[in-house]
């Protein structure tokens, strides 16, 4: 999918030599069309023996019962060792106790932030806290100018706001994913949080569209914090000046006491359970995850790697800017792992926009969420209770 | 004997149309009664007969009232002013003093048959609030800067300029064809006797162009009700689920969600709708060209 498709092209040739009689057939798909068409050859027969997938995606297609079980294979290989995945990305492939597919590269999201503003604010070092966030936020909007902003937190974005819920001690749902968890004095404290910071105009109420070029409003100081995830370390890499690099780094995600926990994103991959090839299909994942194959993708892509051992590599290893992930996916946790998340995690978006608007208060904003997630599991309720009277 | 013959000759079509067009509708059909979703496309057992459960939800969702107001206003809205702007530009072209006639309805109507998405983009750039055309056309008139696509207010005047000024194109070239063909003697006559410009407009125009006027209201109206690709392409349905539309919403319910049973329901009740309002209009129309 993406970027990843044409890289894998490249490795494939060097599969196919130390593996004679396997050939691969890859086909490439965009991510805009890639959930539609994956439910499609599903419902049409025609799924294919391994492909990547979007760990949030994870959960639907094993309700579908469409993937086969990865358990046996890792218990017996030398190549994927579960313990040198970080806990929170390996656990994004768990759906009820069964091993769904094995982390290609993580995802995460964590602070982009100007080191140069931050520190005429009168700040050397990047917040770890809630209290020591809010601090430097009001300092650096003091000291902006009327059309400058501490922090962009673009409303079509729910990631930002899941990452803050995630550092809570309240889970997201209830019931094991029965009933949304959205009145939990954890959801509020985090909302809370996130309204305070519009309201204080220390973010602007925008969505992204608006926004017609994040690198160089970032360039410019238009804000000083960015929640963001690692493709952006190229972009900024790749758009702003030489001399402008020294500017800007990243750092963990603060959370309510201390450095804080944040979204366990990325892609795993998976085999189908209709696949007539499963022991090829798994010797291919076992290639691509041998650390040092997954440097290499890691330099032809960008995409940060799974495994502990892939990140000792010198190269990554010293590189300042990756440095903050490295250190952010130990405190990884994923969202919550039912079919419907994608659908309640768009509510929460749109909840959440109201919110900042001010059309909603925050105590109605937090029931309307819980109706809407229980609205929206009410078909899983029926499933689950259905399974257990059986 | 004859008539056997002919239905053999239509047969083929027929059969192509019940296939591909009967079947799936009443398929659709029969799906709005059920809650299928993934669930049931993993397992049959895990489909529930709803009745019109669907339904009843849809008439107690706050979005889909709120994509049904959506669409009514871009209706409303969209469509007088897109069959004014229609019939301007279509008398500017008809009129007698224009040179260069086929350069002008060439122009005029290049955006019916532009690419959507692709002049999308460019809508998506004189809307934008900072280095926009619109805005900066706006800043020398002394108005002050318009959040086009951001503000909740403005989403749907957006999209409705966009897309009059995407349409207006095919109804001013059926109106064209509906002035060419008023006799030239109705306008001598009426000049004999003395009408002005305006009073030839509004007394032999308008009169001899009505069943077209009506044809245009009909189709319009249908197609615009059917707002889809505008905001899917500019909004993707904000700020605010400002410019979610029937349509819209049905794509999200059957497509990005997988709730295949009330993204069919949603369609009928449009099908039903339109289906209304059509049917009161050519029964308007009737009426007032009863003899």
């Amino acid at each position: 999918m993406g970027r990843e498709g044409e890289v894998v092209a490249g490795l494939l040739p060097e599969f196919e030599r130390i593996n004679p009689g396997i050939r691969v057939k890859v086909q490439q798909i965009p991510w805009t069309a890639a959930h539609e068409k994956l439910l499609t050859a599903f419902a049409g027969d025609a799924t294919p023996d391994l492909c990547q997938l979007g760990n949030t995606w994870i959960p639907e297609l094993a309700a579908l019962d469409a993937l086969a079980p990865l358990d046996a294979h890792v218990a017996g290989s030398s190549v994927v060792d579960a313990s040198d995945y970080f806990a929170g990305i390996w656990d994004t492939n768990r759906v009820d106790g069964r091993l769904y597919g094995v982390p290609w590269y993580v995802d995460t999201r964590l602070l982009f932030y100007r080191r140069d503003l931050l520190r005429r604010a009168g700040f050397a070092e990047p917040p770890r806290s809630w209290d020591e966030w809010r601090r430097m936020l009001a300092a650096v909007q003091a000291q902006a100018p009327s059309d400058r902003h501490a922090i962009l937190l673009p409303l079509n974005e729910f990631e930002p706001l899941l990452a803050l819920m995630l550092q809570q001690d309240d889970s997201v749902l209830r019931d094991n994913g029965r009933w949304g968890n959205f009145a939990s004095p954890g959801f509020r404290r985090a909302l809370a949080f996130y309204l305070e910071m519009f309201q204080r105009g220390w973010a602007p109420v925008l969505v992204s569209g608006a926004v017609s070029n994040v690198w160089t409003d970032f360039a410019r100081g238009r804000f000083v914090f960015y929640v963001s995830g690692p493709w952006n370390i190229g972009e900024l890499r790749r758009r702003l000046p030489a001399a402008q690099q020294e500017t800007w780094t990243t750092a963990p995600l603060p959370g309510p006491d201390g450095p804080g926990a944040s979204i366990a994103g990325g892609s795993s991959l998976v085999m189908f359970r209709s696949s007539r090839h499963q022991a090829a299909a798994w010797r291919l994942i076992e290639f691509f995850s041998q650390p040092a194959v997954q440097r290499r993708f890691h330099a032809a892509t960008g995409d940060l790697p799974p495994r502990r051992t892939a990140w000792a590599d010198p190269e990554l290893a010293a590189d300042a800017q990756a440095r903050a992930f490295r250190e952010q996916l130990e405190r990884v946790k994923p969202a919550p792992k039912v079919p419907e998340w994608e659908r309640i995690a768009n509510e929460l978006r749109v909840v959440a926009e109201q919110a900042v608007r001010g059309t909603v208060p925050l105590a109605q904003a937090a029931r309307e969420l819980d109706a809407r997630a229980d609205r929206i599991l009410e078909k899983r309720r029926w499933i689950l209770a259905r399974r257990a009277a059986e | 004997m004859r008539g056997v013959a002919g239905w053999w000759f239509v047969a083929p079509a027929l059969v192509v149309i019940g296939v591909f067009f009967f079947l799936p509708v009443l398929a659709a059909l029969a799906l709005s009664f059920t809650d299928f979703d993934i669930y049931a496309l993993a397992d049959g057992r895990n489909l529930r007969l709803v009745g019109l459960g669907n339904y009843a939800a849809l008439l107690v969702s706050p979005l889909f009232w709120r994509a049904f107001g959506n669409t009514l206003y871009f209706v409303v809205v969209g469509v007088p002013l897109s069959v004014a702007v229609s019939l301007a530009t279509a008398l500017l072209l008809h009129s007698r003093l224009l040179r260069l006639r086929g350069v002008f309805r060439t122009a005029l109507f290049a955006p019916v048959v532009t690419t959507l998405v692709a002049v999308a983009v460019i809508w998506r750039y004189l809307f934008n609030p900072h280095h926009g055309l619109l805005n900066y056309a706006l800043g020398l008139l002394g108005v002050p800067a318009i959040d086009w696509l951001g503000d909740p207010n403005w989403a749907m005047p957006a999209i409705i300029l966009f897309a009059v000024w995407k349409n207006f194109g095919y109804n001013m070239v059926i109106f064209l064809a509906g002035l060419a063909s008023i006799p030239e003697a109705l306008y001598e006559a009426a000049r004999v006797d003395g009408a002005s410009a305006w009073r030839q407009f509004r007394h032999v125009t308008l009169p001899m162009l009505a069943p077209i006027v009506a044809m245009v209201n009909v189709l319009t109206i249908a197609g615009y009700f059917q707002l889809f690709a505008e905001p899917y392409v500019m909004t993707q349905g904000g700020p605010l689920q400002s410019t979610v539309s029937v349509l819209y919403f049905m794509y999200e319910e059957g497509f990005k969600w997988w709730n295949l049973g009330s993204a069919s329901a949603v369609a009928f009740m449009l099908f039903v709708f339109i289906f209304g309002v059509t049917a009161l209009q050519l029964r308007l129309a009737r009426w007032q060209y009863a003899p």
